[in-house]
């Protein structure tokens, strides 16, 4: 049931990229926004606009000022500097109780003297609604959440899952324009986290909501998100969706951060239109690249590479195959359906390398000490700058 | 190691408690005496509590001081609450320190210190002693009494419930109501127990800031006893032992109780 919704969600996704379409106006819009604890600067210059209907993620290492510019949008902190709007109206001086912004808080903050379900009548509550029309709607965020059964009980009398769900029920109850998700899943494990993220995207779907999360989990961001953006040290490094983030990543900290890569220094010694021709200190043979940017001969500059796009063989390839690193193998990790190789280059380097283990039994598989050629396409790596 | 008891411990133990209840004990046992010297033992009789009933002046005492310690301790909880809330919240205002730390001196302040200083700022300003003036002076030094209390319990108090509510719609008074009231209550209801009692027991500041017509029931004791003990007064400590016994059980019951509580809603919270 939930895999069929989720393919016609698939669909509608593909389809979905207001970003990209001048006409759109945001729902959200950071300008310049700037956040300062005294000296610190939490939040620095950052402009950025979010539109209706979209699930954003926002992520990012540990005190780059993810809680702070999501707590600026939920009005528990005032911006130092620049200013949020909401369709179009200044959030300025709008105290939180007064934005149509519901957050669901890291550590849950359900209130522990009130069951369940006043837990969750709680916003439609103080929004005025009539009796009948809370207990309708409470009813509904129960089975949206499924926890028909748990409605009496005080939240301590619940597990971590079932909390983290009655906290969602709770901050979606008064249907607000936008929900905000600070690390909403990070108590789960992982069965329950990757069910959960599909839960999400299902209820973002359903409900019509636009839904910012915080997370500093790469993976989850990946699924969940229309558009990622990748802070840094209070400033947005990229926003993009995340094949895009994935594939082209703007500079070697977005490349670094997430997913594996190799980052091979190099410098350019050839432009002939996209093609390029780099060398590096790895191999005594100049690389082939095919990258559109701004390099010129003499640049110094990083080659990323993923590992899944490195090809790893015993046999030494024909000349055509392109580029070629010779190493010996140091490490081989086995993960069932991958095996990653960290291949030691001849001037000491190691460089990963991930396969997929296609078939069962291999009449000669790769082993430790081996001597092996790893190459790669001119379209398989990203040339960034320094 | 031996954790059992050593004739060491017993023996510290039973002397410190022989110590501690023996005069109260004795005082109890004189209360129901038939003769009216007080140490001599004259046979049961429970007349000094039938004299008590009788005896109007005692019984104005007794209401007087009554009316003092509900009045004082409900007002000193409410001031002490609020002191408490604003020295936890508002973090880093200047003299931030000074200010916690004048909340606690009156708590070393020698009463006779307490007494005087009212006394002389009655005086000065011109207020009428009595019953009013009394009010005020057991609300000033109970009040940051009540204010220790809450403030440790405010310190750990989880201020993204208060967000979280804010959140949702609640305005910030409606909020304090209806999210940190009920959670700190337990807390503020010992401050009040707590204001409640010293307001009864106390004697000192009392006497420096009575006037004509108010006297307090430990100043009443203190008078009679002055031109001899007699098995009435025996009798009125008795009822007032009892009585701030019970409001003593009721307490610890109540906060061990929602301590508990409390504790494990917390430790669930947490997980
Ligand atoms: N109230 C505050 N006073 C002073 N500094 C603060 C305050 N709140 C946040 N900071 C600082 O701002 C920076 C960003 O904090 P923030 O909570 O936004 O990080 P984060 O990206 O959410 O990190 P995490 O992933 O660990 O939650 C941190 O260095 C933090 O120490
Ligand atoms: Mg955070």
């Amino acid at each position: 049931m939930t895999k069929v919704r989720t393919q016609t969600i698939g669909a509608v996704r593909r389809t979905f990229a207001p970003w990209n379409d001048p006409t759109a106006t945001p729902l959200i819009r950071f300008e310049n926004v700037v956040k300062r604890f005294g000296a610190f600067t939490a939040v620095d210059h950052i402009s950025l606009d979010i539109y209706e209907r979209e699930f954003f993620a926002l992520l990012g290492p540990s005190g780059c000022g993810k809680t702070t510019l999501m707590r600026m949008l939920a009005g528990f902190e005032e911006p130092t500097d620049g200013r949020i709007t909401l369709a179009g109206q200044d959030l300025t001086g709008v105290p939180p109780y007064e934005r149509p912004v519901n957050m669901m808080f890291q550590s849950y903050a359900l209130f522990p003297h009130m069951s369940v379900a006043d837990n969750i009548a709680f916003g439609p509550r103080q929004a005025g609604m009539a009796k009948g029309e809370v207990a309708a709607r409470v009813e509904e965020m129960l089975a949206l959440v499924k926890l028909q059964a748990f409605a009496k009980r005080k939240p301590h009398q619940l597990s971590g899952g079932q909390r983290q769900r009655v906290a969602l029920a709770r901050a979606v109850a008064n249907r607000p324009k936008v929900l905000l998700l600070d690390e909403p899943l990070g108590a789960l494990d992982k069965k329950l986290r990757e069910e959960t993220q599909f839960e999400l995207m299902d209820l973002q779907q359903s409900l019509g909501m636009t839904f910012l999360i915080v997370t500093h989990d790469q993976e989850e961001a990946m699924t969940v998100a229309d558009r990622i953006a990748v802070m840094n040290n209070g400033v947005l490094v990229q926003v993009d969706p995340p094949a895009a983030i994935y594939e082209q990543p703007a500079t070697k900290y977005v490349a670094d951060f997430i997913g594996d890569v190799n980052i091979i220094p190099c410098k350019v010694e050839g432009c002939f239109g996209t093609d390029l021709r780099l060398v590096t200190p790895l191999t005594p043979h100049p690389l082939q690249v095919t990258h559109a940017g701004e390099q010129k001969v003499g640049d110094e500059v990083v080659l990323a590479i993923r590992p899944e796009k490195l090809r790893i063989s015993l046999d030494a390839p024909d000349a055509a195959a392109g580029n070629c690193f010779t190493g010996t193998i140091w490490d081989i990790g086995y993960l069932g359906d991958l095996s990653v190789y960290h291949v030691e280059l001849p001037c000491g380097t190691r460089i990963k390398v991930s396969q997929p283990n296609l078939s069962r039994v291999v009449e000669r598989p790769i082993t430790w000490e081996d001597k092996v050629y790893v190459t790669f396409t001119p379209h398989a790596g990203v040339v960034l700058s320094q | 190691m031996n954790r059992g008891p050593t004739w060491f411990n017993v023996t510290s133990l039973v002397l410190g408690f022989a110590f501690l209840y023996i005069p109260i004990l004795l005082l109890i046992i004189y209360s129901f005496n038939g003769s009216r010297l007080v140490t001599i033992w004259g046979g049961f009789s429970t007349e000094w509590y039938v004299a008590l009933v009788n005896d109007d002046q005692l019984l104005d005492a007794v209401w007087v001081t009554l009316r003092v310690a509900a009045l004082s301790s409900a007002v000193a909880t409410v001031l002490g609450t609020m002191a408490a809330l604003a020295l936890t919240r508002y973090g880093r205002f200047t003299g931030r320190s000074l200010f916690s730390g004048m909340t606690y001196a009156p708590l070393v302040m020698p009463e006779v210190i307490t007494g005087l200083s009212l006394l002389l700022l009655f005086v000065a300003i011109g207020f009428e002693r009595g019953y009013w003036t009394i009010v005020l002076a057991h609300t000033t030094f109970t009040m940051c009494f009540v204010a220790v209390v809450v403030q440790s319990r405010l310190v750990t108090f989880d201020r993204s419930l208060e967000e979280a509510a804010l959140d949702l719609g609640c305005s910030p008074a409606k909020t304090f109501f209806i999210i940190t009231l009920p959670l700190i209550l337990p807390a503020v209801v010992s401050g009040f127990m707590l204001a409640f009692t010293l307001s009864m027991d106390d004697l000192v500041i009392a006497s420096f800031t009575t006037g004509p017509g108010a006297t307090t029931l430990p100043m009443r004791i203190y008078s009679q006893v002055r031109m001899g003990v007699t098995p009435e007064i025996n009798a009125i400590c008795t009822v007032m032992i009892g009585f701030i016994a019970i409001i003593v059980l009721i307490a610890s019951i109540a906060t061990k109780h929602q301590e508990t509580v409390r504790r494990r809603e917390e430790q669930a919270a947490a997980r």
